[in-house]
């Protein structure tokens, strides 16, 4: 236990103030007032690969790492749709995933935010749409609010989309 | 290349009888394909079975001939510790495409036969089972995607008549046996797929694993691509072992191609996988310990896999280090000072790791859940044939590091961890342990790095040649066979992720395990999905 504490003090806080370029800690501010007045100082969002190469998992998994600490603006990740803000999904969706997408959306309570996250969430990527495996890019399949590029996008990127999602006036009030 | 052909396992099956010609299309030499006939096929795998060989993988293609007709076949491939690959083929009618499924010697063939079945249409007699696999029960029945007349480019369209039909899991009729579908949406940020479980009470009965979710028609978009386009396809088959399949494709390219790499270039390749091997293992270790409650390694382990990806950002242009092998060679070249600041920071993480092991071991809440779970016995992962650390854990080794000894590694001091008990905590073990063996490699290439170039000129490979090629990824070896057309453009391939035979592993793991232990045995393999459905 004591080396537990020890190996806690040593490395400290390494959480990152928000990147100041780019008006990111603007946008960081915005997103947790956001957050409380929408959603009342927490946003749960359901994570879907619809198809990924795993890629897009391992940076959505790094905007959770003490470095990012996605948690401090108020974003949890849900294991059900039921209680899910927001819906984020990576990957080109496959036609044997498809089904499994669209029961996901229509679990979700209103507003049914969602974020396309990745080249291949966007438009297949280097999977293509002219491929008999793919149903299509997320947005030809569920409404989809915003879109992340990158292949896979950065953890900040990442955080950039759910911001972008949040400020997105499709689902205003 | 003027190496002379290895003709170890045509002499073997000789002396049983069957008689085999060697194609000199085929490449490597050393990794020799045989021609066999049709009604041998089963009787080779039987032969292969005797002399300790392990399947690598088995699957089929169809090739267009030089007078324009179509030829189907299959393809086994298998090795052996000392007289490593050797490529079976056989010719399948097309009127009559059957063939004798080999699962009987080969637990790991059938779901590669049942994949065949689904892809071509190919009936594979005498199988295990026959169930679907890749194609869900949505698809239209007369759907074999990778038959050379199928349109690859159109989405296929659910067939309404087929959409209920549901596959057919293992029952129970016993009133105690309760069954829990999982899936194929899970409850953390991980990949899709289905697990049945049949469980007594706490305890799980039987595991059935339903895969196939994200299959994205990855071989048969392979077709028809330049070398250079399905190299970026290759490396974005399992994002997470973009290196090692990235590898996989380019030696196989350079094989049918007969190019030889710079040796600063293979010492290069070597940096990067080992690096790959380090962060997964690094990754997963935090995992594990999460889902038995240690939140504390997981924060960790974050931390240290996150200063590896900022490195790799700053140094490779990507932070997984994605695109950074070429065909020939790598992408980029490292200065003196980026040399300094690798070995500084692979240095400081091995230790750091073993930093953390020593908190780890020291940990009774989770050594009480790592110790004796989800074990494979030594007999079952050398049935199966498991591969990489989950095999290592079980006393099973192969490692193409050693026994392949391609370049850099025939440089290196390869060392492998060798376990036994087969649970969660001796993989963990073995994770650690390759940690170590990895930074020690990593420092070893950077401090012995050859002078030279990073790039041999890539030339066109002639047309009809194939190459194979054997990488021993951070998940265990990873085996691709392109074949190319006219122009260097290729006509047929397959790829073999380790995660098609460990998933096996995982289905004995977890009997008579506790219905909540199921997350962190599962951790404790880290199948891909991906790269199991394609
Ligand atoms: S965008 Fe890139 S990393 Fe993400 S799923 Fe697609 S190929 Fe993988």
């Amino acid at each position: 236990m004591l080396r537990i504490m020890r190996q806690i003090i040593k490395v400290g806080t390494i959480t990152e103030p928000l990147p100041t370029a780019d008006g990111f800690e603007q946008l960081g501010a915005q997103l947790k007032g956001k957050i409380k007045q929408r959603f009342q100082g927490s946003l749960a969002i359901r994570f879907v690969d619809a198809g990924s190469c795993n890629g897009c998992e391992l940076e959505v998994h790094a905007a959770n790492n003490a470095y990012y600490d996605i948690e401090r603006f108020g974003v949890s990740f849900t294991p059900s749709p039921r209680f899910a803000d927001m819906l984020l999904v990576t990957g080109p969706v496959s036609i044997n995933m498809k089904t499994a997408l669209e029961m996901t959306y229509e679990a979700m309570p209103a507003p049914k935010l969602v974020l396309a996250l990745g080249d291949c969430a966007a438009n297949c990527g280097v999977f293509g749409q002219d491929n008999y495996a793919i149903a299509g890019s997320v947005a030809d399949i569920i409404p989809v609010d915003a879109v992340v590029h990158g292949c896979p996008p950065t953890p900040t990127a990442i955080i950039q989309g759910i911001l972008q999602v949040m400020d997105s006036h499709h689902h205003a009030g | 290349m003027t190496e002379l052909s290895n003709t170890w396992f045509a002499e073997r099956m000789g002396d049983h009888g069957i008689h085999s010609s060697y194609l000199e299309d085929h490449h490597p030499a050393h990794m020799p394909c045989l021609e066999i006939r049709r009604l041998d096929w089963a009787h080779a795998a039987e032969e292969a079975k005797r002399q300790a060989m392990r399947l690598v993988a088995i699957w089929a293609v169809e090739i267009v001939e030089e007078d324009a007709s179509k030829q189907l076949y299959t393809y086994m491939a298998l090795a052996h510790k000392e007289h490593r690959h050797v490529l079976l083929r056989t010719p399948i009618h097309h009127e009559n495409p059957e063939i004798l499924s080999i699962s009987k010697h080969f637990i790991s063939a059938c779901r590669m036969e049942r994949h065949i079945q689904d892809m071509f249409g190919i009936q594979v007699r005498n199988i295990l089972d026959a169930r679907l696999w890749i194609k869900h029960e949505h698809w239209p029945e007369d759907a074999h995607p990778l038959l050379y007349d199928f349109d690859g480019k159109t989405p296929m369209l659910s067939d309404p008549n087929r959409a209920d039909i549901d596959y057919e899991y293992v029952p129970c009729d016993s009133e105690c046996v309760y069954e829990i579908p999982v899936g194929p949406v899970h409850a953390g940020i991980i990949e899709p797929g289905h697990f049945r479980f049949l469980a007594v009470g706490e305890k799980i009965l039987n595991m059935e694993e339903r895969l196939g979710y994200v299959h994205k028609g990855i071989e048969k978009r392979m077709q028809g691509r330049t070398a250079d386009e399905g190299l970026k396809l290759a490396g974005r088959i399992s994002g997470d072992s973009t290196v090692g399949h990235s590898w996989a494709f380019a030696q196989a390219c350079e094989y049918a191609a007969n190019i030889t790499l710079p040796k600063r270039a293979s010492y290069l390749r070597g940096i990067l996988c080992e690096r790959e091997r380090i962060a997964n293992h690094i990754g997963d270790i935090g995992a594990i310990c999460n889902d038995a409650g240690f939140a504390f390694m997981h924060m960790q382990c974050a931390r240290l896999r996150e200063d590896m990806a900022r490195l790799h950002a700053e140094i490779y242009h990507h932070r997984l280090l994605m695109d950074n092998i070429t065909l020939g060679g790598v992408a980029h070249d490292l200065s003196v000072e980026m040399r300094e600041k690798l070995i500084q920071q692979t240095r400081d993480i091995a230790a750091e790791i073993e930093h953390l092991r020593a908190i780890y071991a020291d940990t009774p809440s989770i050594q009480e859940r790592v110790i004796g779970a989800g074990i494979v016995t030594t007999d079952e992962a050398k049935d199966i044939g498991l591969l990489g650390y989950v095999g290592r854990a079980s006393g099973h080794s192969p490692d193409e590091r050693i026994e392949e000894a391609y370049a850099p590694y025939d440089d290196l001091d390869v060392a492998i961890p060798k376990g036994k008990l087969g649970d969660v905590s001796t993989r963990m073990w073995v994770r650690f342990e390759e940690i170590a063996n990895a930074s020690r490699m990593v420092i070893q290439c950077l401090e012995t790095l050859p002078e030279g170039d990073i790039q041999t000129p890539w030339n066109l490979p002639e047309t009809g040649v194939s190459g194979f090629a054997s990488i021993e990824s951070w998940r265990g070896e990873i085996v691709t066979w392109v074949h190319f057309g006219e122009n260097g453009i290729i006509e047929c391939y397959s790829v073999r992720d380790p995660s098609a035979i460990n998933w096996l592993g995982l289905e004995l793991a977890v009997r008579t395990v506790p219905v909540p232990d199921f997350p962190l045995v599962n951790k404790s393999f880290n199948c891909s999905y991906a790269g199991h459905d394609l």
